[in-house]
């Protein structure tokens, strides 16, 4: 059973589960009506606990987070004052909030096609007797087990100026050291190798579960018909993993919002902000210049881009996947 | 029928080695390349872990080889409370997860109570508003609560987990239901029904769920850094962070044993159940 699939298709099932149990409820006899009470009472009681903890640690604060976007910081003896849209006006004309609003489009422009071309190739190899099979796998997988914070530390003695690997490698090639993390040029592209290595071998498994349920005959067929690999793949494999590139695009797309550990450990946003990430603005933001309105104004960005990103894939992508 | 399949996957998806003669050769070497580019920072890591400074850039067959890196990483920070602390956090959140997600996934399954569908999409919005962008009002609410530098605080967030029910939910939905009637006939209560029927018949999805989970959060970072402060309630990660950004006179090779260290016992588990942890990523991907 595949994650994507068992999403879309639950979502499905709901939908068509949901018309019968209204109609059941007004056609069933007398007798059944007391089973009906208590199965809502059940029902509500054993979803109590979850329904708590969600509302107090997801609902609330995504609510809290744009009122608290309208307020002024609270800050010693001033309490938070309505101001409006005034933290919204202050947004728009900081230079750093666009530059880090860009430097995210630009890290999962490249991070998400990176990983996804990545995952899929890696996927294709190992699904086929390809020598030494178990190695590749777990060359490709390894990197998925461990902390981000661990894989951030490791690379940083790799990007090391002078001493670190990267540098040693290219100095064979004879080019000169360079501090990789420290030029504005290259700190971004940095961060983007990191993510990219760090991801290709987790999306790689759901690529290879896919391609594992995939039937043969096609190959097959496509062999006795004389189709080359590449259009077999391009015309065969790639269309039907299309619900599982879905899958592996939104959750590539929410990492690349979500996930900023590298960026504490290895640049802490610099130089000059060039690799300041949204969620890394907002943590610099309510955590250092405990400026939380601010960093209010700043997360309902990031929740309209992911409340953006949840409805296209919804109501927009879903209908044009050919589903198995 | 298996080996049939086997080869026709084989010619036609991936392997070079029935009949694609050449280009197969570029292609496999062309996969080792990228496994060996794909191992090396983490071999890169070992290497300075188990030698000797001078040596931890510098790479020659005869370097010696020595644990030194590793106590002498052990001893300079309290490594031992904070494996305690990560364990504790792992525990208590799958612990937590593992009833609240049951209860609520079960009653999204076998109960039609009142607003179950409006209940159902308000859980599953956590999929895309998750704990980690919420770290400002959570914080807030900790601070209100008074539990800031504690563990719990550090774990109540991610304890009822929208994926964990979604995916249990699927499970419940697949039980046959004349097992749940059965067992009703006899006169077990919803609760008794859950335990003995639901339960038992999930048990590979726990497992995945369980390995994913622990996972998670044995590796997260931000939110446990916003809210913890000392060492009695910092997990591993947020420890070994303090640990290499705190002046160490840039050691690489201890920094790297610290690092291998804290990622020693995901990585061994992967190593030993590396096909578990595989189809578990698969079956319970998400979080």
């Amino acid at each position: 059973m595949h994650a994507s699939e068992t999403i879309a298709h639950g979502l499905e099932g709901d939908d068509s589960r949901a018309l019968p149990a209204p109609f059941a409820a007004g056609t069933a006899g007398a007798a059944v009506a007391p089973m009906r009470v208590t199965a809502h009472i059940h029902g509500w009681l054993l979803l109590l606990p979850a329904a708590v903890l969600l509302v107090i640690f997801t609902h609330y604060p995504a609510v809290a987070t744009i009122i608290d976007s309208l307020f002024s910081t609270p800050r010693g003896h001033r309490s938070a004052a309505f101001v409006g849209l005034d933290n919204y006006q202050a947004m728009l004309e900081d230079p750093v909030f666009w530059r880090a609003l860009g430097n995210n489009i630009a890290y999962a422009a490249s991070v998400i096609p990176l990983t996804i071309a990545l995952a899929l190739t890696m996927a294709v190899w190992v699904n086929g007797k390809i020598a030494g099979r178990p190695f590749l796998r777990l060359a490709f997988f390894a990197p998925t087990v461990l902390p981000m914070i661990a894989v951030a530390n490791i690379w940083l003695f790799f990007y090391s100026p002078g001493y670190g690997l990267f540098d040693q490698m290219l100095g064979v090639f004879g080019i000169a050291t360079h501090n990789w993390l420290g030029d504005e040029h290259t700190a971004l592209a940095c961060l983007i190798a990191v993510a990219v290595w760090k991801d290709a071998g987790f999306f790689m498994i759901f690529y290879l579960a896919a391609l594992q349920q995939m039937s043969p005959q096609l190959a097959e067929a496509a062999a006795i018909e004389g189709a080359s690999r590449w259009y077999f793949f391009r015309r065969v494999t790639f269309p039907l993993l299309m619900p599982t590139t879905l899958f592996v695009l939104v959750n590539a797309i929410i990492n690349s919002f979500r996930l900023i550990d590298h960026i504490v450990v290895m640049t802490q946003g610099g130089p000059a902000n060039t690799t300041a990430l949204l969620l890394f603005y907002i943590y610099e933001v309510g955590f250092k210049f405990w400026d939380t309105a601010y960093a209010a104004t700043l997360t309902v960005v990031l929740l309209a881009l992911l409340a953006f990103l949840a409805l296209g894939q919804f109501l927009i992508l879903d209908r044009r996947i050919h589903y198995q | 029928m298996s080996e049939l399949q086997d080869s026709g996957r084989a010619r036609c998806l991936a392997s070079p080695a029935s009949g694609a003669g050449w280009g197969g050769g570029i292609e496999t070497a062309g996969a080792w390349l990228l496994a060996l580019l794909w191992m090396l920072p983490l071999a890169y890591a070992l290497w300075a872990a188990i030698h000797p400074s001078a040596y931890s850039a510098h790479f020659v067959l005869n370097a010696p080889l020595t644990p030194e890196n590793f106590v002498k990483a052990w001893n300079a920070a309290p490594f031992a409370r904070y494996f305690v602390n990560t364990f504790l956090l792992v525990t208590m959140i799958l612990a937590a997860q593992l009833v609240l997600c049951t209860l609520a996934a079960y009653a999204f399954a076998r109960f039609a109570f009142v607003g179950r569908e409006i209940a159902f999409i308000l859980v599953l919005l956590q999929l895309m508003i998750m704990p980690d962008v919420l770290i400002v009002e959570n914080y807030r609410t900790m601070s209100a609560f008074g539990i800031v530098d504690t563990i719990p605080a550090i774990g109540l967030p991610y304890m009822a987990s929208a994926f964990g029910i979604f995916l249990l939910r699927q499970t419940f939905k697949g039980v046959p239901r004349e097992l749940d009637e059965a067992a009703r006939v006899e006169g077990a209560s919803p609760l008794q029904v859950l335990l003995k029927v639901y339960v038992p018949l999930a048990k590979p999805v726990y497992i995945a769920y369980g390995l994913v989970s622990v996972s998670y959060h044995w590796n997260n970072f931000l939110w446990p850094l916003i809210v913890t402060d000392s060492v009695s309630t910092r997990p591993l990660t947020v420890g070994l962070q303090i640990f290499a950004s705190t002046d160490q006179g840039i050691d690489w090779s201890v920094i790297t044993a610290a690092t291998l260290m804290t990622s020693a016992p995901l990585l061994i588990a992967f190593l030993l159940f590396q096909r578990q942890f595989v189809q578990s990523f698969m079956r319970a991907g998400i979080r």
